[in-house]
């Protein structure tokens, strides 16, 4: 697919074509993934477990196991590089720094033998080129600056010693210690409580309004979405569903999948839901429908399904891949 | 940390009071009689009479026991039924020797299984890994003796390299010292190498796919760093264990490599007692043996504490 047509703000990163696959298998776990991130806003990619999030993520970062996947294809665009998905060692020069990551297990994502000014230190030192007591300075600031309580103390302390919504808080510290102008967070509340998660939502919104990085926020919770998306991405079994502006994607969702998906959700308030509302199991990928890829589960499947549906325009900047997408024109030709 | 070590030691207690009833009451029920054996070819019953008063060998055995644990306990070992030097004496000059070949033999398994274990977990699944395996394993199933001697045959005699025996004591001429111990250890550490090689690899493994090393990747820190900083220094702390571990073992495992090597070490002294039925001899061995065991258990556990942040601050 190509990006959206540019809009008011400035475009970090965009991705196309992202396809890959395990060494081992015959199909694609991610296959044509595309998507825009500009300056200061925040894209939400929802979708089931086991649907290719992380590994979307990871493959951005550079951090897929090298000899053991393929990419087919895949550009990304950023700091006004072109560069190939697979360029591992050209973005093994700028993760860290200028794009970095932050994980969905707080718990065991700090290294249990080190102290963790030492560790956030260390990724200062790593893209600063600068001296241990500056970096040191910059991992005590960036402490205080997630709001980490008697932070001088806890620069000398060991992951073990922190909570697991502290060691986020760390994680974040670290993420951003080198100013990064993408930040990619894969589900980075799930393994918290309630209240934690807020807090390091907030805590994440703060900084983005502070620093205008853009955020990629890989979630299953909608009432997450809801709140702060700027754009969605759908994921269905390794590809995009559908994508827009979180407005279009909530108010007028088009995929049969986010329509299921959203109909269980109060709009904007009430509780927050987890992705389990639509029947049925994501297809693994040796029993992927060779059509589309929702007809084992979709209520209005038919026999065009069969077809695999482009991604394809439904109104400005919003696309779906649904071959009766947009819905109401279908309806109405129904009717 | 303190209370654990005490736990430990309160437990080393009895263990070694067993070691030593054990090791006594073995002894007794050898086969054969250490007085005949120094009587000499006339076996004067007189003679024999007296020897049997001086060791007290005509005492009922638990009374023999207490006699010895009460000596052991005031450093007295007995003293050696065929030299006659006291039996401290004797493990005091030998020991040093065992020791030297034990650590020269700990420092070549290191530093050939530590990175050959690094680099074949890095390497899985290829030629490098594969080739490291078969080497270990090879290591592993060659027996001590045939190696030894394939070493003096083709380094020794045939090329005339290094010395195939005659120990210089390392404080007379170290370089020679360490030289004539060269073989020896490598036979000797060849096998631990592989132990360790093996450890590593699949400690290595468990580590390097956890979320921490990620991150560390994440940071953007090059792979060296990586696996030599993230990875490795946790993958160690077992290794380090492990090593206090096989350094006791080590020890023991030395008495045929030095048979094989003429060294005057611990294994020879142990060998000439258990044959001469040299009783004392024979029981304070097992004695410094077990203890040094026990003591390299300690601190092993020891170490594994002072390695892991998780356990060192509660
Ligand atoms: N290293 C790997 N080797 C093989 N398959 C993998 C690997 N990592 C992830 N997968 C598979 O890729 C698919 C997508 O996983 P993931 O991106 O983690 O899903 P999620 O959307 O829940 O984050 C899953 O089917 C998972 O089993
Ligand atoms: S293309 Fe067919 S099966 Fe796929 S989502 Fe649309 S209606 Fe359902
Ligand atoms: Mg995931």
């Amino acid at each position: 697919m190509s990006p959206k047509p540019p809009s008011h703000a400035s475009t970090l990163l965009s991705v196309r074509d992202l396809t890959f696959r395990f060494r081992g298998q015959t199909q694609d776990v991610v296959e044509d993934v595309g998507f825009v991130l500009r300056r200061g806003e925040t894209l939400c990619v929802v979708g089931e477990s086991g649907c290719g999030k992380s590994v979307t993520a990871l493959a951005l970062m550079g951090l897929l196991p090298r000899n053991a996947v393929r990419i087919r294809s895949g550009t990304v665009e950023f700091r006004g590089e072109r560069y190939p998905v697979n360029d591992f060692d050209r973005v093994a020069r700028f993760r860290g720094g200028e794009m970095a990551m932050i994980f969905q297990e707080p718990m065991t994502s700090l290294n249990p033998a080190f102290r963790i000014g030492d560790q956030i230190a260390e990724a200062v030192e790593r893209h600063r080129r600068c001296g241990r007591a500056e970096a040191r300075a910059r991992a005590l600031e960036m402490l205080q600056r997630v709001h980490i309580p008697a932070a001088e103390q806890r620069l000398d302390e060991y992951p073990h010693q922190l909570s697991g919504g502290m060691r986020q808080r760390v994680m974040i510290a670290m993420a951003l210690a080198n100013e990064p102008s993408v930040l990619i967070a894969d589900e980075p509340t799930t393994a918290l409580d309630v209240t934690v998660q807020a807090q390091i939502l907030d805590l994440m919104a703060e900084l983005q309004a502070d620093t205008g990085m853009g955020i990629i926020l890989i979630t299953h919770d909608l009432g997450v979405v809801a709140e702060i998306a700027t754009d969605v991405a759908v994921m269905y079994a390794g590809h995009i569903a559908e994508y827009g502006s979180a407005a279009d994607v909530f108010g007028d969702p088009q995929h049969p999948y986010t329509i299921g998906l959203m109909s269980s959700v109060p709009r904007l308030t009430g509780p927050r839901q987890r992705l389990t509302t639509v029947p049925g199991m994501v297809p693994t990928i040796g029993t992927m429908p060779s059509g589309c890829r929702f007809s084992s589960r979709c209520p209005f499947a038919a026999p065009v399904c069969a077809e695999r549906p482009p991604l394809a325009e439904v109104g400005p900047g919003h696309r779906a891949a649904c071959h009766f997408a947009p819905l109401d024109r279908t309806l109405e030709l129904s009717a | 940390m303190l209370q654990f070590l005490a736990r430990r030691i309160l437990i080393a207690i009895p263990t070694v009071i067993l070691i030593s009833v054990f090791v006594f009451a073995l002894q007794k029920l050898l086969p054969g009689d250490p007085v005949l054996a120094m009587a000499g070819e006339e076996r004067d019953p007189e003679v024999i009479a007296y020897l049997r008063e001086k060791y007290r060998l005509n005492d009922p055995v638990p009374v023999q026991y207490l006699t010895w644990i009460r000596g052991v306990l005031t450093g007295d070992l007995g003293m050696s039924l065929r030299t006659n030097q006291p039996v401290l004496v004797l493990i005091g000059q030998k020991l040093p020797v065992t020791i030297q070949l034990a650590v020269m033999a700990m420092i070549f398994a290191l530093v050939i299984g530590i990175p050959a274990g690094i680099l074949s977990a890095v390497k899985k699944g290829t030629v490098t890994d594969y080739a490291a395996n078969v080497v270990a394993l090879s290591g592993l199933s060659v027996p001590n003796f045939w190696l030894g001697i394939m070493l003096i045959l083709l380094v020794s005699v045939r090329w005339q390299l290094l010395p195939a025996s005659g120990y210089v004591p390392l404080s007379e001429d170290p370089v020679r010292s360490i030289e004539t111990m060269l073989m020896p250890a490598f036979v000797l550490g060849t096998a631990l190498a592989a132990t360790l090689m093996r450890h590593t690899r699949s400690a290595m493994l468990g580590v390097l796919t956890s979320d921490y090393v990620r991150t560390a990747r994440a940071k953007g820190l090059a792979e060296r760093k990586v696996i030599l900083k993230h990875a490795l220094r946790n993958a160690l702390t077992p290794i380090v264990t492990l090593t206090a571990l096989l350094f006791g073992e080590l020890i023991a495992g030395a008495v045929l490599t030095e048979q094989i090597f003429t060294i005057p070490g611990f294994g020879k002294l142990v060998v000439d007692a258990v044959f001469n039925r040299d009783y004392a001899v024979v029981q304070g061995i097992v004695l410094c043996t077990a203890v040094g065991f026990i003591v390299m258990n300690i601190i092993a556990d020891a170490l594994y504490f002072v390695l892991n942040p998780r356990l060192r601050k509660q």
